[in-house]
């Protein structure tokens, strides 16, 4: 079960680790981007940080759509309204919950992929965040049908997230300004792919401690 | 009349394609610069569009010229945090952003119903350059 506690380490933990990787998510940007993913991830995390002391009294819900206003209002770049959209409706699936369990984490992950799809119009296959999200997806759903708990199923959900990661060094960017780049966007991981890995990793790290 | 908001990861390259459209209206209309975020970088920023749909309003509707990517992300968000109301006669035009202005802004100063004024802004995207 995630109860509050353990809820605001994985915000905590996830912001700090999306710090820790600016330099990282900027070098991928460069390639096939405009160089700012990590920079602009980073602002709306730190403010994430900041807003997240005045809410941490709040539901699940209440601190879900804070993280979402915070991340709209500061990123700036795609990854703003796609984080943003993604937590709003993660805010929606968590309404009146005081805990979290497995089946609400799947509805979690199935509201965000939802959400993502609907923001971006986009789909698995295109080298954007649902390479390593919806993998991360299909891992922890499979990983608790078979019986395993949170800790097991977030871990499995990790490294499926890494190899979509290594998957989108493979295809073509259709989706975003990387898709100007045709071919040449083949060969460089998706800077959002990795966010979101890093993201789902530390929640698992979080989870396993 | 119809209200015009513009929506470019550059406030200034915003400004400028309002300044330039400016030229060709009729009459003084609402064109609100929505463009680049509230540190004045390159980048949207959905609250700062909500709030332009809102002053660019005068009951007769909004057109949003978008460039591209989290422009046009980040102006559907903003919608979607509008009143019912006000959503219903808020519309995204389907046109490059410079032409779709230029479009958009004689057209609505010349008094033109909020349809008219977006198929004026979409019709750009025909303009041939050959």
């Amino acid at each position: 079960m995630i109860d509050k506690n353990i809820f605001l380490r994985i915000i905590n933990n996830l912001s700090d680790s999306i710090i820790e990787n600016k330099e990282l998510l900027n070098e991928l940007d460069r390639p096939i981007g405009d160089s700012d993913h990590g920079s602009n991830m980073v602002r709306g995390f730190t403010e994430v940080k900041k807003k997240l002391e005045n809410v941490k009294e709040s539901d699940f819900s209440t601190i879900l759509k804070t993280i979402a206003m915070a991340l709209i209002s500061t990123v700036g770049g795609a990854s703003g309204p796609l984080y943003g959209t993604s937590f709003l409706k993660a805010s929606g699936a968590v309404v009146g919950k005081e805990e979290l369990d497995e089946k609400d984490i799947i509805a979690v992950y199935e509201a965000v992929i939802d959400g993502i799809k609907y923001r971006g119009k986009s789909d698995k296959g295109q080298k954007t965040m649902l390479d390593a999200i919806i993998p991360a997806y299909e891992a922890f759903k499979a990983c608790v049908e078979n019986g395993g708990d949170l800790k097991k199923a977030s871990d499995e959900a990790q490294k499926a997230a890494a190899e979509g990661v290594e998957y989108t060094k493979t295809i073509i960017a259709i989706k975003g300004r990387a898709s100007f780049l045709g071919e040449r966007s083949i060969g460089h991981a998706d800077p959002g792919a990795t966010s979101s890995y890093i993201i789902l990793k530390s929640i698992a790290s979080v989870l396993n401690e | 009349m119809v209200g015009i908001v513009v929506v470019s990861h550059s406030r200034k390259l915003a400004q400028e394609i309002i300044e330039f459209s400016m030229e060709m209206a009729q009459m003084d209309i609402r064109v609100i610069n929505a463009g680049g975020t509230s540190d004045e970088r390159f980048g949207t920023d959905a609250t700062i569009i909500m709030n332009a749909i809102q002053k660019a309003d005068d009951g007769s509707g909004v057109v949003v010229l978008v460039d591209l990517g989290s422009s046009i992300m980040s102006a559907n968000m903003a919608i979607e945090f509008l009143d019912e109301d006000l959503q219903k006669r808020v519309f995204i035009a389907d046109a490059p952003i410079v032409e779709g202005a230029i479009s958009a802004i004689s057209q609505a100063s010349i008094g033109s119903s909020l349809e008219e004024v977006k198929k004026s802004a979409e019709r750009a995207k025909e303009y041939s350059k050959k």
